[in-house]
């Protein structure tokens, strides 16, 4: 489970996020939409503490993963991403075999049995959907790979350390409407095992995947229900305004 | 006028100048190989000089020269490429990164013959050395070091912020994303960074001068307490101090030619090197 209290994010002296509460329940997929820059992904981005490695940025509230507040000094950053996994926008696989990049993470984290981390790629290349498309060819160049292949690989190597939550920044938007698809029918799957939030910019998306939506605005979270509620009968004008297309 | 036939007198002139490099080089080499390549022999390449260098070959100078090469590199290598990744993966953007900067391309702009003046100084005397291979090679080090650590800090640079996120986002630490994952990708343009460093070692005359460079001595080095000869220098002497010039001549040409394919070989095997650790980690 995610919570957050009080949220305010400054990259500098812009605030990107202004107070944002909210509380994500396991195994739902949870949506985020809103236009450019309103702060959506970076919000996504304080669940595993990417935002660390962006200079001159600062903090104010609490951030609860599975009861602890993650910005704790005791908490170790390494750990918590293990727990938390993300898959990002544009497919990052590494310059290895398709068997080594999902290898990758148990082997950062120092699993050395090798019959363990054989049956773990291969779980979580059939969890990701890709096992009878690569199973011949795991000693190829994850390169080889077509753009939305690579994507899958990019969850399968995230599930490989067997995350509870799994953030995904808008991780469709650079491939084809097929491979997109096959991404869409993946989290539906995954949902059962784990916690997603998912962000987007592609709000049919977000209402055929997400139990429950988040609209961001301004670093604002302006509303944030049941989907179908959001996108049926949604209480904020502004929500209303941006899901019909009215700006964005 | 109008503009394409600028365009046209502009990329003409271009064309011209850029050819103009190829040919002076073409005119070097051609130059050097015309006249040395009667004097080189398996005997040449294998034996000491003899007759007051009018004669025999020059292997200890070969050997000296490859002795400085490795020495130098096995010095600042190791040095440079551990400072590049400081400054670009851990140190961010401060006023002492800043700093380390502008002092190291300081220190890659300073004139070589005070690179073997200081080499003198602290390897030779301070450190008790004495004209040694080692005091050679730390002051020849110290000349590339800048080359190597801006080289590594470009290559690493080049590296998109995509993959260390990936890395890091699977609970990676700093470290094992460096070592696993930026290095290996960048390392190809590090080795190009090696190979430049390897041509101004092999030719660099001014810091081996004082530091570790002798003016005959015929035979191979024991040690690296020993003093070598080396081949820019051994030119040098060749070229300047003899008094039968017909008899050298063929050797300070010789020994020319040789000192090019010395560089042309090790940049050879440095691509070589590039290509199969370039294979590995294609991106695209």
């Amino acid at each position: 489970m995610i919570e957050t209290r009080n949220i305010d994010f400054y990259y500098g002296s812009f605030h990107a996020l202004k107070n944002v509460s909210i509380r994500i329940e396991p195994h739902t997929v949870t949506a985020f939409i809103g236009p450019s820059g309103c702060g959506k992904s970076t919000f996504l981005r304080l669940f595993n503490r990417m935002n660390d490695l962006i200079e001159n940025t600062s903090l104010t509230g609490e951030c609860i993963v599975d009861g602890e507040n993650i910005y704790n000094k005791s908490v170790q950053v390494d750990d918590l991403r293990k727990k938390v996994g993300m898959v990002f926008q544009k497919p990052n696989p590494f310059p290895k075999s398709i068997f080594e990049n999902v290898a990758y993470g148990l082997r950062v984290n120092d699993v050395r049995d090798k019959a363990f981390i054989r049956q773990r790629v291969e779980e979580s290349l059939v969890s990701a959907a890709l096992w009878d498309e690569v199973k011949d060819k795991l000693k190829k160049s994850a390169f080889e790979l077509s753009g939305g292949q690579q994507q899958r690989l990019c969850i399968a190597r995230a599930l490989a350390v067997s995350p509870s939550i799994l953030l995904m920044d808008e991780p469709a938007s650079a491939l084809d409407p097929i491979s997109t698809s096959k991404i869409e029918e993946l989290i539906h799957i995954l949902k059962q095992e784990y916690t997603i939030v998912i962000v987007t910019h592609n709000m049919q998306q977000a209402a055929r995947v997400s139990d429950r939506t988040g609209f961001f605005m301004l670093g604002e979270l302006v509303e944030y229900s049941d989907t179908k509620k959001m996108f049926l009968n949604p209480e904020k004008a502004e929500t209303q305004n941006y899901i019909t297309g009215r700006f964005g | 006028m109008n503009k394409r036939t600028k365009q046209r007198i502009a990329f003409a002139i271009f064309r011209l100048l850029s050819l103009a490099v190829v040919g002076i080089l073409l005119w070097i080499l051609g130059f050097i190989i015309y006249r040395g390549a009667g004097t080189i022999s398996w005997e040449f390449l294998t034996t000491a000089p003899t007759d007051g260098m009018t004669g025999g070959g020059i292997l200890p100078a070969i050997v000296g020269t490859l002795c400085l090469v490795a020495g130098s590199v096995v010095f600042a290598f190791p040095v440079g490429l551990m400072s590049g990744i400081y400054m670009n993966e851990y140190a961010g953007n401060g006023f002492v990164v800043k700093f380390i900067r502008v002092m190291t391309n300081n220190l890659g702009g300073i004139p070589s013959i005070v690179f073997g003046l200081f080499g003198m100084a602290l390897f030779v005397n301070t450190f008790g050395f004495g004209d040694s291979i080692i005091a050679g090679s730390f002051t020849l080090g110290l000349l590339i070091l800048p080359l190597i650590i801006r080289t590594t800090e470009e290559a690493l640079k080049a590296i998109p912020q995509s993959f260390r996120s990936g890395s890091l986002a699977l609970g990676a630490s700093k470290f094992q994303t460096i070592v696993r994952v930026t290095l290996p990708m960048a390392f190809p343009n590090i080795v190009t960074g090696l190979i430049l460093s390897i041509g101004r070692v092999s030719g660099e005359t001014a810091p081996i001068l004082f530091t570790v460079a002798a003016y005959f001595l015929p035979r191979l080095p024991h040690s690296i307490f020993d003093q070598v000869m080396a081949l820019p220098y051994h030119l040098y002497v060749v070229a300047t101090s003899g008094t039968n010039i017909e008899a050298s001549r063929p050797i300070a040409y010789g020994t020319a030619l040789t000192l090019i394919l010395i560089v042309l070989l090790m940049n050879l095997l440095a691509g070589l090197l590039r290509k199969y650790f370039g294979g590995k980690v294609k991106t695209d």
